[in-house]
């Protein structure tokens, strides 16, 4: 274990444990885009910059990424001190030049009180901030259909050769957490459209209602061993299912005991 | 043949000496870079042929040395001829046969082909009396020049390996640290790091294993120092590895070679070889127990793969893009293990240090920058090239002595060290002297060592502009302050350039600047705002200008100037009608021409075929 300091407040933390980690238990609001507790930190939108220092730094102080910065015995940090949140501004305004459509900066970015971009808007810009997310959370899944193309201001999120992506299974998960909401996918009846590639959903053989792509299960069958008529039903009827098998083995029980 | 002991070592050392210096006269061709590109190759060929024709006595092709570069580039092809150190610029190919005939055979020196002082007039014969010589101390560049660019046994016969011996039986791992400590040297490719420090760090940690890695990735437009060391001298790289690969314990090594450099592979890899076959490299180097090889990797053709943690992706296959740390990579650097990365030069110097002791280092420059330190010479200086200085030494002396001053005789504006990210300083801090620490505080950098001097001519906002344009394209994409702070950065200088620029903006300009040098992941983004704020440091005069007056006053910014002909000079020759692209110009012969401002898109065209400096930019 070690002890830390936020805002003034004595904390304890594990050793190795990231700052931020920290920082949401103790339920302190931090902004975080580009994190995920699925994904490994990344460190790309700097709006979980804190302030940090030591009592041995001699009032030097330092800014550091929350969500990729291990807690040390010692550390004294800042998560709201005015320069922090200056930072922060700056982050958010820039954000919302690149996206100001979008719902969820505008929001973010009026928190920290800034309600109008003091940059140049950029031309025809979707809402995404690269945080990559999508693409580290695809990554993590196994499939790396998508990824980042090119580098700078031009870079954007797309499958390869920007056509429908082989990989895809159609899980959804990039469209999920996506923290603007950028990617857009359709379920009509049993077809699915994500990423301009349609797939076809199974219908739970119990109630009807559709459950997840084939493709989906096939590699989820195939990657972690689940047979594969797994996926005929749904995750409710699934449950109705056990419940029943337990009722009769409650059942049988009794009876053998009886 | 391999070498088993050091005695072997210094018997061939022997051996090459008296092969090295077999003929009583030896001519050095310049292949570097520039002077190929002169048509030095050309040059050699044809050396070659004539000394083959002329069967001269005590002379044969073997005295004939394909050598890295010079340095002089400005006066490539170059051509020396040793000892007598006799320096020939911009030779061509009809002049080789009367270098044989005159120089050779009858050791009479060819007046035409001597460098001419500009200051004095004067042709000076030998190349270390020329003042861009006679300034330098070359340690790192010790040997470019002096031996073919790809030979072993040229190498050994110049003292290579010599340190590699010593420290493999005379000296344990911790002395090695010890005396590169001592030496002071730090990192040579752009923080200045004390590799002393880092080395003993990556020596003591429990991981395993440790590998070095050496940064060939040379980035920064214009500079050519790590590029001369490995083509023109791959061995004192490998050398300086294998000290530091036993110092630290590490028995792998990566050099990583920027992607526009296929001549350093090559040679490189051509040394590796060699090496081998030596027994120099592999196993049991030397009859010790020290084990080590070396790969060659190829570059991601990016900026920022320069940079530590993308540099180790790249090498580790992924994609070379910055990671987010606070654990450094001497502890968790390539495949997460202890890594010593290191640049060339810094390597290159390791051997001479180990040579002659850590004190002996220490004692040239200054005191907490030992050593000397390469820059490329560049921009508006009249002899641009390749040098090698004490540390301390001062700008002015660099430009004006070294440099031979600005051409045509311009007035100096500013020096841009550093890089793309590093900074642009006036002439009143002209002399400062050259080290890591007194740089930084003036606002710019050493950086890996580029040198762009520049004229009057320059304006500073376009100067920033360009080198924010460069940063723009080369940010990786991956964090917010510098993908979007440095591409709104750039929009604002462009705005100030064109005249749509407030005063308000430069505060904006500051304060984005101050969030993107904290908040950026990587040194590129912390780094990124030194064009500009390097230059609104020293030239907020010349960006007021352009703000509240709307003027360019270098005459640059094209929205803010107009030509004019100057009725007092013009002679009506009819140049500058015949240049202009958009007919813009009107006028008889003889007559004074006009420009008609609505249809000129102030290309300069005619500005530059004026004979008789009659166009004004106003
Ligand atoms: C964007 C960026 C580009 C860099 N490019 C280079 C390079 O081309 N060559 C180099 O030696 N160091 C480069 N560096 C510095 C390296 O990260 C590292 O500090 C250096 O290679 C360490 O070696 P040294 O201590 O011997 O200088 C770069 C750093 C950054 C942030
Ligand atoms: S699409 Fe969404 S999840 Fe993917 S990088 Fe853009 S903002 Fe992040
Ligand atoms: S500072 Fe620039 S180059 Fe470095 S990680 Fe961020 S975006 Fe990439
Ligand atoms: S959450 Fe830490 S940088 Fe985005």
């Amino acid at each position: 274990m070690v002890s830390l300091t936020i805002n003034g407040r004595v904390v304890q933390a594990n050793k190795g444990e990231m700052l931020l980690s920290v920082t949401r238990r103790e339920g302190i609001d931090i902004p975080a885009l580009c994190h995920h507790d699925a994904v490994e930190p990344f460190g790309a939108c700097r709006l979980c910059m804190v302030e940090i220092t030591k009592a041995e730094w001699d009032g030097w102080t330092n800014y550091v990424a929350a969500c990729l910065y291990p807690v040390e015995d010692g550390l004294i940090v800042q998560t709201h001190s005015s320069k922090v949140n200056e930072l922060r501004r700056t982050v958010l305004d820039l954000l919302l030049a690149r996206c100001p459509n979008s719902p969820e900066i505008r929001q973010l970015a009026a928190e920290y009180g800034v309600t109008q971009t003091a940059y140049e808007e950029i031309p025809d810009a979707d809402n995404c901030i690269l945080c990559g997310l999508c693409t580290r959370v695809c990554e993590r899944l196994g499939f790396k259909a998508i990824s980042t193309v090119g580098r700078g201001h031009d870079k954007v999120v797309a499958p390869p050769l920007k056509e429908a992506p082989p990989d895809c299974v159609g899980c959804l998960s990039c469209a999920q957490v996506c923290p603007t909401n950028v990617i857009q996918y359709e379920d009509e009846g049993n077809k699915r459209t994500i990423w301009n590639k349609s797939f076809e959903l199974i219908a739970c053989k119990e109630c009807g209602k559709q459950t997840i792509t084939r493709d989906f299960a096939e590699a989820l069958s195939s990657q972690r061993n689940i047979p594969e008529d797994y996926f005929e039903l749904c995750d409710e009827c699934h449950r109705r299912e056990l419940s029943v098998k337990m009722g009769s083995i409650v059942s049988w029980s009794r009876e053998a005991a009886s | 043949m391999r070498i088993e002991t050091p005695q072997q070592l210094t018997r061939l050392r022997k051996d090459c000496l008296a092969r090295f210096n077999r003929h009583p006269q030896k001519i050095h061709v310049c292949c570097g870079p520039g002077c190929l590109a002169n048509g030095a190759q050309k040059v050699s060929d044809e050396l070659k042929k004539v000394i083959k024709k002329k069967r001269l006595k005590g002379f044969s092709v073997d005295a004939l040395k394909e050598t890295g570069c010079h340095g002089f580039c400005e006066q490539g092809p170059l051509v020396v001829v040793e000892p007598a150190g006799t320096f020939y610029t911009r030779v061509k190919v009809k002049d080789v046969e009367e270098i044989i005939d005159k120089t050779i055979r009858r050791k009479e020196v060819l007046e035409r082909l001597l460098f001419t002082d500009p200051q004095t007039g004067e042709k000076i014969e030998n190349y270390r009396d020329i003042p861009f010589y006679a300034r330098q101390q070359r340690i790192a560049l010790r040997n470019i020049g002096q031996i073919s660019q790809c030979d072993i046994d040229e190498y050994i016969a110049v003292d290579g390996y010599q340190a590699l011996a010593k420290a493999l039986k005379k000296m344990s791992p911790q002395d090695v640290i010890d005396e590169v400590t001592t030496s002071g040297l730090r990192g040579r490719g752009g923080a200045g790091f004390p590799a002393g420090r880092k080395w003993s760090t990556c020596a003591r940690a429990d991981d395993s294993p440790h590998y070095v890695i050496c940064n060939g990735d040379e980035g920064d437009p214009g500079a050519f120092m790590d590029r001369a060391i490995m083509e023109g001298d791959p061995h004192s790289v490998i050398e300086g590895m294998i000290i530091a690969a036993y110092a630290v314990g590490a028995h792998e090594g990566y050099i990583y070679v920027r992607e526009e450099y296929p001549l350093a592979v090559v040679n490189l890899q051509k040394a590796i070889e060699q090496a081998h076959e030596y027994g120099l490299l592999g196993d049991g180097i030397l009859s010790s127990d020290f084990s080590f090889d070396v790969h060659v990797s190829r570059g991601g053709g990016a900026f920022v793969c320069g940079e530590s943690s993308a540099l180790m992706k790249s090498i580790a296959g992924e994609v070379g893009e910055p990671r987010a740390k606070y654990v450094r990579s001497v502890l968790k650097g390539l495949h997460d293990k202890p890594t010593v990365l290191n640049n060339v030069e810094s390597y290159a110097n390791v051997p001479v240090i180990i040579d002659k002791g850590g004190k002996w280092f220490s004692a040239i420059g200054t005191k907490k920058s030992t050593g000397a330190k390469a820059f490329s010479l560049v921009g508006k200086v009249r002899n641009t090239g390749l040098i090698e200085v004490p540390m301390g030494t001062t700008l002015r002396e660099i430009i004006y002595d070294i440099g031979g001053g600005i051409q045509n005789d311009r007035p100096f504006k500013a020096v841009q060290t550093g890089g793309p990210s590093g900074g642009c300083l006036p002439e009143s801090k002209l002399d400062l002297p050259v080290d890591f620490d007194t740089l930084t505080e003036a606002g710019s950098m050493m950086g890996s060592g580029g040198m762009i001097v520049l004229d009057d001519h320059t304006c500073v906002v376009d100067l920033a502009k360009y080198f924010l344009a460069f940063l723009v394209d080369e940010s990786c994409g991956k964090c917010v302050p510098c993908r979007e702070g440095l591409y709104q950065l750039y929009g604002l200088a462009v705005a100030i350039s064109e005249g749509r620029g407030t005063e308000a903006d430069l505060d904006k300009m500051e304060k984005l600047s101050d969030t993107i040098v904290i908040s950026s992941l990587c040194g590129l983004g912390k780094s990124g705002p030194n064009p500009f704020l390097s230059t609104i440091r020293y030239f907020r005069d010349e960006y007021l200008a352009h703000i509240r007056d709307k003027k360019c006053p270098a005459g640059v910014c094209r929205e803010l100037i107009r030509y004019e002909v100057d009725p007092q000079k013009c002679d009506g020759c009819m140049a500058c009608i015949t240049a202009c692209a958009q007919n813009a110009i009107t006028g008889k012969k003889k007559e004074v021409h006009t420009i008609d401002q609505d249809a000129c898109d102030k290309c300069g065209a005619c500005l530059a075929v004026c004979k008789r400096d009659a166009i004004l930019v106003l």
